[in-house]
């Protein structure tokens, strides 16, 4: 067996590379957005009283969560195509990763809207809030705090999982490797540093979650105990 | 809104007539009729499962009646139309389990609700919080977290919460039953307070010896019904062997 690795031709390609992890970044950074909101949403949503909204918000989720992202991100490629409107790759690939990871999202936080006991809704009920005062002042804070970890491992997913995107010919990390690794045929050594490069953006998301949540969530920045 | 006028007893403040109320087939109410007076303290008493907090719950419309009409500060509890919100102004209720939100420090748990609901400035409801505080004795308390307080420093720190939005009336269901005989002595002390104060109550409780010096009023309830009503004085010479025997095993 002889091994001959040779990282040269690749390193010196390091701007395209620091492009892509910023653009991976950046779509990772749309979709987390974009994903909380329609997690919020989707878990109220799942939780209204309202059997329309309820269901409607259900189907949404057990079709996202029963369906290979690939195949999403080729719907809504395709969908969009066959509907006459023209989007960027990189539009795309942002619109289909949201719409995905709201789904993830949805199920995440209404996990944590469960995990609040149903006293604390009582006693905001028993001081005149109104429903959206209850969601917003008493059950969002602590219900996000209980599911942060698991909030943090979806997104981190998520980026990851965006290198699927390269196959609608969106720009981003992935998408960067393909290309030099046929323009170099340097094929093993280029996904070799990419695969570095997707730790490294693993990690840095990661941290960027610690230092938000002690923004986010004072009492466990004061006294450091889970709720 | 959907008021009706005050004719007959002006100082009525709470009144259940008839009220019925059942969870499936369970009969828990069964005909209950008892009315609380402005400055008036009504001691709810009986054996575990005959319908004590759900009488409770009724009256801040947290369990709906099947028959009968409750009627709080004006408010029709039992009409469908009822504006839950404005009732809930005028009713404050305290819980046995506390229920402080724990993300919230002891200012921001009082402060939450006449912010949200009466839209009073920041500034003055931090203030009303440190009054509140004060009268309950736990002034020092303002920046801590719920989980920091003991359990009677936060059963405390509920009942200045509920106090911070001028209720006129308070209902307590068992507030001193997760506490031990200490923490429990804080805690009455200062419901006597209140009650010196002329606030109008409505408590569940097990501390015989509190009801005692408390009530003017006692509801003894058995079997889902009122069975023995009186001034506190029935504790000592009951006139229902029911409640011969409730006191008897309860002392
Ligand atoms: N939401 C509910 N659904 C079904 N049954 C209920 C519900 N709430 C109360 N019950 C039942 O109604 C009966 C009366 O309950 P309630 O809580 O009013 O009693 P209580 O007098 O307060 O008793 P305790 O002294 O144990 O607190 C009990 O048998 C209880 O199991
Ligand atoms: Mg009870």
């Amino acid at each position: 067996m002889n091994l001959n690795l040779d990282f040269a031709a690749i390193f010196e390609r390091w701007p395209a590379f620091l492009e892509g992890a910023l653009l991976t970044l950046q779509l990772a950074f749309i979709a987390t957005l974009l994903g909380t909101v329609i997690g919020v949403l989707g878990a109220i949503g799942r939780r209204s009283s309202h059997p329309i909204i309820a269901r409607i918000c259900g189907v949404y989720v057990e079709a996202i969560r029963n369906t290979p992202l690939l195949v999403q991100i080729f719907l809504v490629y395709f969908g969009l195509a066959s509907l006459g409107l023209k989007f960027s790759a990189f539009t795309v690939a942002a619109a289909a990763l949201t719409i995905n990871v709201g789904a993830y999202t949805t199920e995440i936080i209404r996990a944590g809207f469960d995990a609040i006991p149903r006293g604390q809704i009582e006693a905001a009920e028993g001081l005149a809030l109104s429903r959206s005062q209850i969601y917003w002042h008493v059950v969002m804070l602590p219900a996000i705090e209980k599911v942060y970890p698991a909030l943090t491992s979806q997104f981190v997913l998520l980026m990851l999982a965006s290198s699927v995107t390269s196959q609608i010919s969106a720009e981003e990390l992935t998408a960067v490797a393909n290309y030099i690794q046929s323009d170099t045929y340097r094929a093993f050594e280029t996904y070799i540093l990419v695969a570095l490069v997707y730790i490294v953006l693993s990690l840095v998301m990661r941290a960027g979650f610690w230092l938000l949540g002690l923004v986010i969530f004072p009492r466990r920045r004061r006294l450091g105990t889970p709720l | 809104m959907h008021k009706i006028t005050r004719t007959d007893t002006a100082s009525s403040v709470v009144g259940l007539s008839n009220v019925h109320k059942s969870f499936g087939a369970l009969k828990v109410l069964n005909g209950v009729s008892f009315e609380v007076n402005r400055g008036e303290v009504l001691v709810l008493i009986g054996r575990s499962g005959s319908g004590k907090s759900t009488a409770l719950r009724c009256i801040d419309r947290f369990e709906t009646i099947d028959s009968g009409e409750i009627v709080v500060c004006g408010h029709r509890v039992s009409d469908p139309k009822l504006d839950l919100r404005a009732l809930r102004q005028d009713v404050g209720i305290v819980f046995q389990s506390y229920n402080l939100f724990p993300h919230l420090t002891i200012e921001e748990n009082i402060t939450l609700a006449p912010c949200s609901v009466k839209g009073i400035s920041k500034v003055q409801a931090k203030e009303q919080a440190r009054r509140v505080l004060a009268q309950v004795g736990l002034e020092d308390k303002l920046h801590q977290y719920p989980e920091q307080l003991s359990g009677g420093q936060q059963q405390r720190a509920a009942i200045a919460r509920s106090l911070a939005m001028q209720p006129k009336v308070m209902l307590f269901d068992e507030v001193t039953s997760a506490l031990d005989p200490e923490l429990t002595g804080e805690v009455l002390k200062v419901i006597e307070a209140l009650a010196a104060d002329g606030m109008t109550m409505v408590m569940v409780t097990h501390e015989m010896g509190f009801a005692r010096g408390i009530a003017n009023r006692v509801v003894f309830m058995h079997h889902g019904k009122v069975h023995e009503t009186g001034p506190a004085a029935i504790l000592t010479s009951p006139a229902t062997p029911e409640l011969a025997q409730f006191v008897g095993t309860g002392l």
